[in-house]
């Protein structure tokens, strides 16, 4: 079971606010799914290698040529708050 | 524009066009039109496309329009990924997939609904409205491609494409009676889609022949520099034209078979008969296993959300999207996304942030990986015993609007037999089997469609398509059968 202290943790490791009547609702959901999850805890894995990309290819690279990029008032015309070349955010905090 | 110009196929068409016999704006019209007229009856379009392109003589794609999953960034032209966080987007750039599309003459026709950001089985997972199944409007098309689905199941658009992270092409392809393709894992770039699970995510085509996909399949391939993990395919892909499967062995795995749990009687029967008619071909049918795709879901569960959690990171209000105001920075980031995202977005997020936190890593995470490897290694030993493995598409019949909305683990099940080829990374293809029944008896007293599925190894798209399109004359289902 996904304790409400948890749902709280994961929630702002994720930068996702939460409101208080919702996190009974996901820790029940979220503890429904990993129950089903956790029968791969039986499986006997051992010297088994993890997959994280499944073709087996190297790396392939280009070569490091500059080539000429976008200007900043085209890549700053879907931003919501664009000021003075860049992106504008309120302060970090107090 | 006659009823039989609308019930031919895409490659028909361009055939028509190419040959003069058809014009490309009145094609184009056609669609448009219906799409204006009976769309609001499906919601299988986000967007629509105003005009008719200029065509400029032959091109091999027929200047046949093409529906896009609004997961394709389109330059100028509203990209949402189905998410409120990104309403109203104009990304800068077109996706790779769409551009060599038009480039070979297939012009955009419009974008489609999708399960936010790609997930979902069911395309309730919108941010702009369910899309309703063309064979019974009280259904689901599948998700998370259900709006390309619906549209060319519909006849409001002669094909199209989408993308397919866990089964998001063969599901709703399966559940709304047309053709689905998933290729092999790098086969097509993924530049320009909206990224859910990276190592996953694949783009592909849904037609109402396997010929259409062939088709769309051979202008879709490629490397391309701006997705590195992209290798195109060994050889160009053919237009297939076998009609018997002689020689030709196919695999049936019990744990994904008709028997297996949560399969409906009728798609198990249609299951079944479609296994007749591979011996009536000529074809030969043995049993294999897959011991350990059972828990394909389990291994997916994590390793979607994972990656998804860490993709969809970007989402904050800085960039693009909308923003919520007022407060701190924290403020903004932690609002604009309980605001942007979805239910079942957030679920998934939280999900795999959980599974990548600190003490929980290696047992889900790292065993999921594992479970991955094992799961390839069941596939590969199949693949000794069987040129392909088959399975039904989806263990059920489209089910109910509403249905599974409040069970995520039931919603997840719709994936099952779709899952271990996705964390494969082999191609598999959906093709419509016939009709049945839902488990309660509801629906149309015809039935529902079922499909079919059948995988391969890596990079055998053409031997899967031809073994496909054999398959596909001899069932002879009429995938027109739904049109509006």
């Amino acid at each position: 079971m996904i304790s409400r202290d948890q749902v709280l943790h994961v929630a702002r490791l994720a930068r996702l606010r939460i409101e208080e009547e919702e996190i009974d609702r996901i820790s029940r959901e979220l503890s429904s799914v990993l129950d089903h999850i956790e029968k791969i805890s039986e499986l006997d894995l051992d010297g088994v290698p993890p997959t994280s990309h499944v073709i087996h290819v190297e790396n392939i690279l280009r070569p490091d040529d500059p080539r000429p990029s976008w200007p900043a008032e085209r890549v700053l015309e879907p931003a919501p708050d664009p000021a003075g070349g860049g992106f504008r955010v309120p302060t970090p905090g107090q | 524009m006659t009823a039989d110009v609308l019930r031919m196929s895409a490659a028909e068409a361009a055939e028509r066009v190419l040959a003069g016999d058809l014009g490309a704006a009145e094609l184009f019209s056609t669609y448009s039109d219906r799409i204006h007229q009976l769309d609001d009856r499906l919601g299988a379009f986000l967007w629509t496309a105003d005009e008719p392109p200029t065509q400029d003589g032959d091109a091999p794609l027929g200047h046949v329009p093409l529906a896009v999953k609004d997961l394709f960034c389109t330059e100028g032209v509203a990209t949402t990924a189905g998410s409120r966080i990104l309403e109203g987007h104009r990304p800068l750039y077109t996706a790779t997939a769409v551009r060599r599309l038009a480039a070979a003459g297939a012009p955009m026709l419009g974008k489609t609904n999708m399960d936010e950001f790609a997930m979902g089985s069911s395309n309730e997972n919108s941010g702009y409205g369910v899309v309703h199944n063309p064979w019974d409007p009280e259904r689901v098309p599948g998700g998370s491609s259900g709006g390309s689905a619906a549209a060319v199941a519909a006849g409001l658009a002669p094909w199209a494409i989408g993308t397919d992270t866990g089964g998001s092409i063969r599901q709703p392809a399966s559940l709304c009676g047309i053709v689905g393709l998933k290729p092999t894992y790098g086969a097509i770039s993924r530049y320009g889609m909206v990224a859910f699970a990276s190592s996953l995510d694949q783009c592909g085509p849904l037609t109402r022949t396997v010929s259409d996909a062939a088709l769309l399949l051979r202008h879709l391939v490629g490397h391309d520099p701006c997705d590195s993990t992209s290798l195109g395919l060994p050889e160009e892909v053919r237009l297939p034209s076998r009609t018997d499967l002689k020689g030709l062995r196919f695999g049936v795995p019990h744990e994904l078979g008709s028997r297996a749990e949560g399969v409906e009687t009728g798609v198990g029967e249609v299951f079944d008969r479609t296994l007749d008619r591979i011996t009536e071909l000529g074809g030969e049918v043995v049993q294999v296993g897959l011991p350990h795709a059972p828990h394909g879901i389990s291994a997916y569960y994590v390793i979607a959300p994972a990656e998804a959690s860490s993709n969809l990171a970007r989402y904050d209000g800085v960039r693009y999207g909308p923003r919520a105001r007022n407060g701190t920075l924290l403020d903004l980031y932690e609002r604009t996304r309980a605001e942007g995202f979805g239910d079942e977005v957030k679920r998934r997020i939280m999900l795999g942030t959980f599974a990548l936190s600190a003490g929980y890593y290696e047992a889900y995470y790292g065993r999921a990986q594992r479970v991955r490897t094992k799961i390839a290694d069941d596939f590969e030993a199949a693949f000794d015993e069987c040129d392909f493995v088959v399975s039904p598409t989806s263990p059920t019949v489209a089910f109910k609007l509403g249905e599974r909305t409040g069970d995520p683990l039931a919603m997840y099940m719709a994936d099952y037999c779709t899952v271990p080829m996705s964390l494969a990374g082999i191609p598999a293809v959906s093709i419509p089997a016939g009709l049945a029944r839902p488990g309660d008896g509801s629906g149309p007293p015809g039935g529902l469609p079922v499909g079919f599925q059948i995988a391969g190894p890596a990079f055998s798209e053409n031997g899967l398509l031809d073994a496909s399109f054999a398959l596909e004359q001899a069932l002879a289902f009429d995938t027109t059968a739904a049109f509006l």
